[in-house]
């Protein structure tokens, strides 16, 4: 019983509560990596990894952080496992470091990351905590790795670096510069809505994705930003 | 002074941190249904990222390079905003209640912005790659990226209010037709490419 409730833990990240597509969490870095298929996954395993550091700390630690001071709690947690990810990054693949640039110590702000630790890190166990973190983190790889390779195709007609139309097909460059981003992602978007035919369907990021859903006193008071 | 000109027109135009970098895309999408709540949070984020600019770039230049502690940037950067956020929502609580009633919502949303974190980071790369970008220049490019949000989510809002009333496919309905309508405003926004470094050449 025990072990099938943690496979449903895992596949929920990757299809029914993808952090990308359905959650519309952790857009910036979705936008910004996939210009390639290389740098998706760089971007993808680097937020798995912390993502996964991240709510085992914070399951184990979640008796004893005080509840007012929890969100920066989380934060600084959060910012360690970033700041060692991003010297391993460094340290043994500078040309990926050298690809996501600024985004890499970006995964502090991710908010897939703060989401989970506050919707779920926070309440449960270790274990299915770090099952969960590592559920999100496929989810995330995977859209990324999707988007990054529907990009690449079309900009520039290689897929990893490697020649695929070999000019048969002239690259629409568009699709790795901003513009492309936003289209690809919002048609992705759109095919994920029509297969899941409304049921889970992607909704507004407004105050239902923020992480600070539950310490925001706005929202309580029914004023939150997204307040019609 | 031109040279200062130039980088704020730069971190407007060609630099758009949301439109062309990709920062700050959460609250794009999410703030900018209505045009009063899209211009209320662009300011507090200008506010803000000034502010951090201001606060990290010492800490940075005169504690952690000294120390050879470069390695703490974000664990550091990412604390010092978070405080400074909480003391300007607490000052602005006792000193000024009406902006605090007009910007208050949108303050604790914002030390989880990337753009306010990217913009003290990218500052500081910029003044490793060129000396001559100091602590003003710094500060000029934080208050145009602020304003360039603003530019952005102001202009953005009104396209969403258009697609409000507009006959949309089913599957499209909601986040995608707002992406789509996303990458055509930022496709205008590639047209700049190039003004500025001519404009003032």
């Amino acid at each position: 019983m025990a072990e099938k409730s943690l496979a449903k833990e895992f596949t929920k990240g990757i299809i029914k509560e993808n952090p990308v597509l359905c959650l519309v969490l952790g857009t910036c870095p979705t936008l910004a990596v996939t210009t390639g298929a290389k740098n998706a996954i760089g971007m993808g395993v680097a937020a798995t990894l912390v993502l996964i550091c991240s709510n085992m700390v914070i399951s184990l630690l979640r008796n004893i952080i005080p509840s007012k001071v929890r969100i920066p709690a989380y934060i600084t947690i959060i910012a360690g496992f970033v700041s060692i990810v991003q010297m391993l990054v460094k340290a043994y693949t500078p040309e990926i470091d050298k690809a996501l640039g600024i985004y890499l110590p970006l995964i502090v702000v991710n908010c897939i990351i703060l989401g989970r630790a506050e919707m779920y890190a926070s309440k449960n166990k270790v274990i299915p905590s770090m099952v969960d973190g590592l559920g999100m983190g496929v989810g995330f790889t995977a859209a990324l790795l999707m988007m990054g390779m529907i990009r690449e195709f079309l900009g520039t007609g290689c897929l990893f670096g490697f020649p695929i139309t070999k000019g048969l097909l002239p690259p629409i460059i568009i699709f790795i510069l901003p513009p492309g981003g936003f289209f690809v992602f919002g048609m992705l978007m759109a095919l994920a809505n029509r297969i899941n035919k409304g049921k889970s369907a992607a909704r507004e990021p407004g105050c239902g994705s923020c992480p600070m859903v539950a310490t925001c006193s706005k929202i309580q008071n029914g004023e939150g930003c997204d307040a019609q | 002074m031109k040279g200062l000109i130039a980088i704020f027109l730069a971190a407007i135009l060609t630099e758009n941190y949301v439109l062309c970098k990709f920062l700050g895309i959460c609250p794009f999408l999410g703030v900018s249904k209505k045009l009063g709540t899209a211009f209320g949070m662009s300011v507090s984020v200008t506010l803000v990222m000034v502010m951090a600019t201001a606060a990290t770039w010492p800490i940075y230049t005169y504690i952690l390079v000294p120390k050879n502690m470069e390695y703490l940037q974000t664990l550091v950067f990412i604390l010092v905003i978070a405080a400074l956020v909480q003391l300007v929502e607490i000052i602005l609580k006792k000193l000024i209640p009406p902006l605090y009633n007009a910007l208050g919502i949108y303050l604790p949303l914002i030390t989880t912005n990337c753009a306010v974190l990217g913009v003290t980071m990218l500052v500081i790369e910029k003044g490793q790659a060129d000396a001559s970008f100091g602590y003003v220049q710094s500060l000029v490019n934080a208050f145009g990226a602020g304003i360039g949000f603003l530019v952005a989510m102001v202009m953005f809002a009104g396209v969403r209010e258009r697609i409000e009333h507009c006959d949309v496919p089913e599957s499209l309905k909601g986040l995608p037709i707002t992406l789509v309508a996303a990458s055509l405003v930022s496709l205008s926004f590639m047209g700049f490419t190039g003004v500025v470094e001519n404009l003032l050449a």
